[in-house]
């Protein structure tokens, strides 16, 4: 059965020049680029052109680029480095429907002693401008504060924010990890001050994070120890994911414009056949400040484990905000921070394209999935009596 | 977040349960059914509607449809109680336990029995339905778990038919607990009182304590039933302050920073709360 897979937002395929560009670093070029011999310190160099790729992808300098372990790592460093690099301040500012990456962080720091603002968003999973501009006050520490969501696709207006923020003197970072590679990113145009990605996002492979900080930002390392990454970042580096991500990120460069088409194109396809061919269904999130491969779709009445694992049998991978699916009883907070009805989250499932997907991929799953779901609905105690008092979920 | 990380995937689930899940039997709506059953809610992510065809002489159930909203154990639990319950009398069907339905789809994941709670609740709302009994009344319990709305009286039934005597039992079982945790205390004491645990030891000191007889008493419960436990796992805690009736405390050796201390705080805050009084609060210095 062939795979066909729809849960990029969760990982990618490795390209295949990536890993090309990778092999050697795990075959014969083992080496220690931090060795004293060429046989390593030849290496170090090689980490030094990832390096100026990646800064390249979102218009930084090479030194502003700190390579770390995983997105999470660098979230974590960034909080971090705020809270101990300003210990007088003691509010930081974030939203309701961040990754957990930051979420968590932030609420443990809450648990410190420092008040926390979880920013709210409206039903488009929008920020509300007007309430950020409420809550900032003399004593932030760090807003952090996501450039897209990785459950519903929605790009938040950093610019804006930014320059509010900024305006203030207050620290920013942003969680671009579904951004990155998928939208034009500018540190220059939007100044922020640290800026998260993640390589196994873009086509690299797993294992590699990047933080960017701004030259001239104060900062405090977390993980120590050797003196790697200038002392920002202790802990021998992973030469071939780094000169992988080096690699993935001039792929997503070159081709950021074409893919965004080629990825917005196939995903209103799937969108609005799906739209078309599943009655009760609905998109959730904006659906124009978005970003071009994710869809989020809640199909009413039916439970998302129950349509991943039909779909599964069908090999399509994809993902849901569903209780069942969300590692606790709750369902997903992205998805309830929006206020959409809990009929409409259990049946929440997230589509998310890459440029390995292709439009036969797009028309089997919009052969498949009315099917799936007129099977479970016929199941569902729900669906038909609701559909007869013609209830408007829209409207709720 | 979430209290316990639940994840079940598909390859978690028995051969049984998938082909249950993905060929269920006996589904739909039975137009002239002489009872229907009805639990769960769209809400809490699960719900079944249970229909029975019942000969009255006989008093044996001859069809059984079902519809149901849930995941894939849902589905399964379902469809596997329906082909339990056919052919049998009323009596015989009440007979079956939730761990019947398990063991008929060759087991579920622990964090998935409450799927097979539901389909057996069903069962005994359609025969009560049948038999014209009053059905089980929410009201009759106090609701513990506000997030499932789980009362009492079902985590009481549950932990005795089924032997469960931990929290995270009653969690896969009911799902109580499973949401924002606040109730995890308040299970933990019916458990005990379920198993008649020997209650642990309250002090016979008069209801109303003095200040400084309160403090004694903190400062005691903290040495005697709080530190060994931490000490054994590396960590430790300090009292600093008390002000009223703010317990306030410092976390020591492998509790300061370690990930489960929010969870730590929350156990010595309701160990004060049972031992000295309901209003305690615990603070971190951070």
């Amino acid at each position: 059965m062939n795979t066909i897979y729809l849960d990029n937002n969760a990982t990618t395929r490795v390209a295949p020049e990536v890993l090309e560009e990778m092999l050697p670093y795990l075959v014969e070029l083992y080496g220690n680029p931090s060795s004293m011999h060429t046989f390593g310190g030849q290496l170090h160099r090689k980490i030094e052109d990832a390096r100026e790729k990646v800064a390249a992808l979102i218009n930084a300098e090479p030194d502003e680029i700190i390579f770390t372990s995983c997105g999470t790592e660098s979230d974590n460093t960034a909080l971090m480095s705020a809270v101990e690099s300003r210990p007088r301040k003691r509010h930081i500012i974030t939203s309701r429907v961040e990754h957990p990456a930051v979420l968590n962080f932030c609420q443990h720091l809450g648990r410190k002693g420092y008040r926390v603002t979880f920013l709210p968003v409206d039903r488009q999973g929008q920020l509300d401008m007007d309430t950020v501009l409420k809550m900032l006050d003399d004593d932030i520490t760090v807003a952090s504060i996501m450039y897209a969501n990785n459950e519903t696709g929605v790009i938040f207006p950093i610019e804006r924010l930014c320059g509010m923020l900024k305006e203030r003197g207050i620290l920013f970072h942003t969680d671009a990890v579904q951004a990155a590679g998928k939208i034009p990113l500018d540190v220059k145009k939007v100044p922020v001050d640290m800026l998260t990605i993640s390589g196994h996002k873009l086509h690299a492979s797993k294992g590699v994070g990047v933080l960017f900080i701004r030259k001239g930002t104060r900062f405090h390392p977390y993980v120590i120890g050797g003196h790697q990454e200038r002392g920002r970042r202790a802990g021998t580096e992973n030469v071939a994911s780094i000169i992988g991500l080096g690699k993935a990120a001039q792929l997503a460069q070159q081709h950021l414009h074409d893919e965004f088409s080629y990825l917005s194109g196939l995903r209103d396809r799937l969108e609005n056949g799906l739209l078309s061919t599943c009655p009760d269904t609905r998109v959730n999130g904006d659906r124009h400040l978005r970003l071009p491969n994710t869809m989020n779709i809640s199909f009413e009445y039916v439970e998302g484990e129950a349509i991943l694992l039909r779909l599964n049998e069908y090999g399509i991978c994809a993902s849901s905000g569903s209780a069942c699916t969300s590692g606790s009883l709750e369902p997903s907070h992205v998805l309830r921070a929006m206020g959409v009805p809990y009929t409409a989250v259990h049946g929440s499932i997230r589509f998310s394209l890459s440029r390995y997907t292709t439009e036969k991929d797009i028309n089997f799953v919009l052969d498949v999935m009315p099917g799936i779901i007129r099977e479970l609905r016929e199941l569902s105690p729900f669906g038909r009596t609701a559909a007869e008092h013609g209830r408007d979920y829209a409207s709720e | 977040m979430c209290r316990l990380c639940n994840d079940v995937r598909m390859w978690d689930y028995s051969e049984k349960v998938k082909d249950a899940f993905l060929h269920p039997k006996n589904v739909g709506e039975l137009k002239d059914a002489d009872a229907l059953g009805e639990v769960g809610s769209i809400i809490c992510g699960d719900a079944l509607k249970l229909y029975l065809k019942i000969d009255k002489d006989a008093g044996k159930i001859v069809d059984a449809r079902f519809q149901t909203f849930g995941c894939a154990s849902a589905i399964a639990s379902s469809s596997a109680l329906t082909e339990l319950i056919k052919g049998r009398t009323l009596d015989e069907a009440l007979a079956i336990s939730n761990q019947d339905i398990a063991d008929y789809l060759g087991g579920l994941p622990d964090q998935k029995m409450h799927c097979s709670v539901m389909g057996r609740e069903a069962l005994e709302a359609a025969i009560a339905n049948y038999r014209g009994e009053p059905v089980r009344k929410k009201e009759e319990g106090r609701v513990v778990c506000k997030c499932f709305d789980v009362t009492e009286e079902k985590i009481r039934r549950v932990a005795l038919e089924s032997r469960l005597t931990t929290v995270d039992e009653i969690t896969n079982f009911t799902k109580a607990g499973g949401g924002c945790g606040e109730c995890v205390s308040r299970i933990e004491k019916i458990l005990q009182d379920v198993w008649s645990l020997k209650p642990v030891e309250k002090p016979s000191t008069p209801r109303k304590l003095t200040n400084l007889q309160k403090i004694a008493l903190i400062q005691e419960i903290i040495e005697t039933e709080i530190r060994p436990g931490l000490q054994a796992d590396s960590g430790d805690v300090e009292l600093i302050d008390i002000e009223d009736n703010t317990v306030i405390i410092a976390l020591r050796g492998m509790c300061t920073g370690c990930l489960m201390a929010d969870v730590t705080v929350k156990g010595i805050q309701s160990k004060l709360r049972e031992l000295v009084n309901n209003d305690i609060l615990v603070k971190v210095l951070p």
